[in-house]
């Protein structure tokens, strides 16, 4: 728990020592879910012929958003607007990151990218990205002669 | 010396030192909030991806705020994860108030997986300039 707004007079040396406590733990269980990869964080999700990337990108205009797909690269891009200042205004905390971000993902196949489907809901964006069929295995029937 | 033991004793009646523990098998993540304070209040800012607005619980009890939202992971069968950066769990986060805030005013919007609670002050906590008039 935390405390909001100036401390003053009731500001807790033990509070601030056990929270403290908690931050450092929380760092090194690797449970703090801000200070893994770079932003946004992405999962990727295969079959034998289709794979998904979702990737965590709550705030973002769906159409600041940038999809693009070579081959097997998959590469995000997109901008999280900053929240301007207003007179009288003031940062009692400032978690969230905003600003530009980019990240590419490489593919365990190549996609069909004229089939490449992208939806985003509660924060959270979904590329399907079905396999090429160039590049999907054949089977080679055996003739015998 | 006696008011430290004192101190000692107050912290461990808060919820602060206690360790919550869990029923349900799921993790539970620290969302990332920004917290502004402007002329009338305070805005918390809360990032949830994966959580509707159905999903998301936020309660002010004795100048406690807590946000709360449950998010349930579809399951995909038939595909395996084969990378992962983030989990998918439930968030919880609280915060003590210390400033005056008009409980009966408080507002809260989910969009985007963001949500953005309103906190005005109480008219009793604004600033009021008194007008002096002629003796």
């Amino acid at each position: 728990m935390l405390t909001i707004g100036r401390s003053g007079p009731r500001w807790n040396p033990w509070l601030e020592m056990e929270r403290f406590e908690r931050e450092a733990s929380g760092l090194l269980s690797g449970l703090g879910r801000s200070r893994t990869a770079g932003f946004p964080p992405i999962n990727v999700l295969t079959s034998e012929n289709e794979v998904i990337v979702t990737s965590e990108m709550p705030g973002v205009d769906p159409a600041d958003v940038d999809l693009s797909v070579n081959g097997d690269i998959l590469t995000i891009k997109g901008t999280r607007k900053p929240q301007e200042l207003a007179e009288g205004q003031k940062w009692h905390r400032r978690e969230r990151g905003q600003g530009n971000f980019y990240r590419t993902v490489q593919l365990p196949f190549n996609v069909e990218s004229s089939k490449v489907n992208a939806d985003y809901a509660k924060g959270v964006l979904t590329v399907k990205l079905p396999r090429a069929e160039a590049d999907k295995p054949r089977k080679i029937t055996v003739k015998t002669a | 010396m006696a008011n430290e033991t004192k101190e000692l004793e107050k912290t461990k009646d808060t919820a602060e030192g206690v360790v919550m523990e869990r029923t349900k098998n799921t993790v539970t993540y620290t969302p990332n909030v920004d917290i502004l304070e402007t002329k009338n209040g305070l805005e918390i800012t809360a990032d949830l991806p994966g959580a509707g607005e159905n999903d998301v619980n936020v309660t002010l009890e004795n100048d406690v705020l807590s946000i709360e939202a449950q998010v349930t992971s579809e399951s995909m069968n038939g595909y395996k994860l084969s990378y992962r950066e983030y989990g998918v769990g439930d968030y919880r986060r609280a915060f003590t108030i210390n400033e005056a805030i008009d409980g009966s005013k408080i507002e809260a919007k989910m969009k985007d997986g963001v949500l953005h609670i309103v906190l005005p002050k109480a008219e009793a906590a604004k600033p009021k300039s008194i007008p002096i008039h002629k003796g």
